[in-house]
């Protein structure tokens, strides 16, 4: 184990990944010499040069049209689109194009593209670079969803992303790039579709990812003070989703709550909690809820953007009303 | 190259045409022909409800198909737009399973997952139609992107229509041709319409190769019409490209014969246009330049004509004839 931040952890998989394989090769803006605007890609274009680190001009559909092009045709490229909010500018390519081209030609070709999109809110961007947007691709069939929540997670899912031979989406959340944890030296290569019980409870379970898996724990901990035994679930990957793990926690706890940091509705919690309905009803003890963000765009002031967000000591107090329940 | 009153210039002389050119003249006509005749049996099977959604066809357009695929070589890769029936079947694709698809078939080239606007045959280098506008413009330079990575010498061409130079993927995607001196060919189809809307009241250049100098690209117009002089225009990008020396934009000025698609008569063209433009029908004229260069005799060419005609016709009937997709296959192919 290796001590490393969030950040670190993209690079080491980039890296890795860049020297394992000469098809692999990195597009997006300011990328390359630059290092990325939140330097994930830093040292990699003196390592790799512009053959393989390629800097692009501000033109988000032709990089995922280019990756997309480019997997077809043999290479496996990774590129970055700066703040995952610019996926508006290239939905039709992610959504219409990368999602649906091996499922319209018959599976003639697979699609080995994997995106990586700054995510996430509370720095202070305003409504258009802080959104949750792992939510808008939920409906469309095709593309598979990583949201790592550690440096482990960081490291270990995209190294499989990149290595997996369908489009994948990584959300990177922008607050947790300079966050420490151990990162396995070895064998890191995280499986996509395997959720981490982050913390064992018998009380009540809690799923969530990135920064709400954190503040979760957290409000774990104080209410661990007050005797409520909660468990945390991180499902790591959104799509494939890890219903097992989630269902066999809530068959032991009766009781579940999602936590996100995006407004409830279309949103991954729902989608969640719909599943546990559907497949576990019988082990519900009380109706599931969802811990999310208001119904508005997400607000550029200091206090009403922590006002948006789900805080730790909100997430403890709906956490109490549900154990009281 | 083809002499035609119709064309400015007049007569040019006939450098194409080599003893041992024969045999790719003729097979240059026969494409277009079966491609004219694949079109003709589309419409007929529309009319029976044999084909689902909407159709657009490619009559009156033939020769730039044919003409840019017949310059290509093995490796290189095309992309094209809904109105692709001609462009896959230039690039080899098997007549029936193209139909088949058309038809929704098990047999279709994307087992009936993509139908008229999507076909894609891998196996002959057609990497796709799409159905968004401009949405494989990115995608061409990604494949050119890749021959450029992997150096195996491969051009990328994709074709689009006029109404495609007014949409974000077109100029992202040849500006980043251009930058990178991506081995791509971008033909742009003129055939004057966008939809039901004349190109002029949509686009504020008359020339679209005008657009080429934003990306200090090589551009030239050709008579789309002409099949030997697409075939000579896309030849020279294609070698362009193969030297390192980037993207070219093309204008193969051209019509289409029938409306945007099933459901459109065409209406809003001015009268006497439709009839100007097939007295230079693309497979017309090239059978004139056959004879009248003696290539082939009218009665060689009535033979070609006829076998086409039954080579689709037999093709039809298979495809027609095959059973739709199991209902399993639905769950297939959405991951690898």
């Amino acid at each position: 184990m290796t001590e490393l931040t969030y950040r670190e952890g993209v690079i080491r998989a980039l890296g890795e990944e860049l020297e394992r394989d000469d098809r692999v090769l990195l597009i997006g803006e300011d990328v390359g010499a630059a290092g990325g605007v939140f330097q994930a890609t830093a040292g990699l274009f003196d390592r790799f040069g512009p053959r393989r680190v390629r800097d692009t001009p501000i033109s988000e559909q032709a990089i995922v049209g280019c990756a997309l092009g480019a997997s077809v045709t043999g290479l496996r490229p990774v590129a970055e689109i700066m703040f995952a909010d610019f996926a508006g500018v290239c939905f039709d390519q992610i959504a219409n194009q990368l999602a649906k081209y091996r499922y319209m030609t018959g599976g003639q070709a697979s699609v080995p593209v994997t995106i990586r999109m700054a995510n996430g809110g509370g720095v202070g961007f305003a409504a258009q670079h802080s959104q949750a947007v792992e939510n808008w691709f939920l409906n469309v069939p095709g593309l598979k969803i990583c949201v790592p929540g550690t440096p482990a997670d960081a490291y270990g899912l995209l190294k499989a992303a990149i290595r997996d031979d369908n489009p994948v989406l990584v959300f990177e959340h922008k607050q947790l790039y300079p966050s420490r944890g151990p990162v396995p030296d070895e064998d890191g290569v995280v499986e996509l579709g395997r959720a981490e019980v982050v913390r064992t409870g018998s009380d009540l379970t809690v799923v969530a990812t990135q920064l709400m898996r954190h503040r979760a724990v957290e409000a774990a901990e104080v209410l661990a003070g007050e005797g409520i035994d909660v468990e945390v679930v991180d499902p790591r990957t959104l799509v494939p989703l890890d219903l097992e793990t989630i269902v066999e926690s809530v068959a032991k706890t009766g009781r579940l709550v999602c936590v996100q940091e995006c407004p409830p509705g279309g949103s991954w919690g729902a989608t969640v909690v719909a599943a546990v309905v559907e497949e576990a009803w019988e082990s519900l003890d009380l109706h599931p809820r969802l811990v999310s963000g208001d119904e508005t765009p997400i607000p550029y002031a200091g206090s009403l953007e922590d006002a948006w967000l789900p805080s730790v000591e909100r997430i403890a107090g709906e956490l109490r009303d549900v154990a009281a329940e | 190259m083809i002499s035609d009153d119709e064309t400015p210039g007049g007569h040019e002389p006939v450098t194409a045409v080599l003893p041992g050119d024969r045999t790719l003249l003729l097979d240059l006509q026969r494409r277009m022909l079966e491609i004219r005749f694949f079109e003709e049996e589309v419409m007929r099977l529309f009319m029976l409800n044999l084909v689902r959604g909407s159709t657009h066809l490619y009559q009156g357009q033939e020769a730039v198909a044919v003409g840019a695929c017949s310059a290509l070589r093995e490796g290189d890769t095309m992309t094209c737009t809904y109105r692709g029936h001609g462009a896959v079947l230039a690039m080899g694709a098997p007549l029936d399973r193209t139909m088949a698809e058309i038809l929704g078939k098990a047999e279709g080239l994307c087992g009936g997952k993509g139908g008229s606007m999507h076909l894609t045959d891998l196996s002959v280098g057609a990497l796709g139609s799409f159905a968004i506008v401009g949405a494989h413009l990115p995608f061409a330079a990604g494949a050119a992107l890749s021959a450029q990575h992997l150096g195996t010498g491969a051009v990328s061409i994709a074709f689009f229509g006029d109404g495609t130079t007014n949409i974000g993927a077109f100029h992202e995607a040849l500006n980043l041709a251009a930058v990178w001196k991506l081995p791509v060919i971008f033909v742009c189809e003129n055939n004057l319409y966008g939809e039901y809307s004349p190109l002029a009241s949509t686009t504020a250049v008359e020339h679209l190769t005008d657009r080429a100098a934003s990306y200090a690209m090589t551009a030239q117009r050709v008579d789309g019409n002409d099949v030997l002089a697409v075939r000579s225009a896309v030849g020279a990008a294609a070698a362009h490209a193969r030297d390192g020396k980037g993207p070219t934009l093309l204008e193969a000025l051209t019509y289409r014969q029938k409306g945007h698609s099933r459901t459109d008569a065409g209406a809003y063209r001015p009268p006497g246009e439709l009839e100007e433009w097939l007295a230079r029908d693309p497979i017309t004229r090239f059978e004139r330049f056959l004879t009248e260069t003696g290539t082939a005799s009218d009665v060689e060419l009535a033979e070609l004509r006829e076998r086409a005609e039954a080579v689709v016709r037999e093709a039809t009937e298979r495809a027609v004839a095959w059973p739709e997709p199991g209902l399993e296959s639905r769950f297939d192919d959405v991951f690898a």
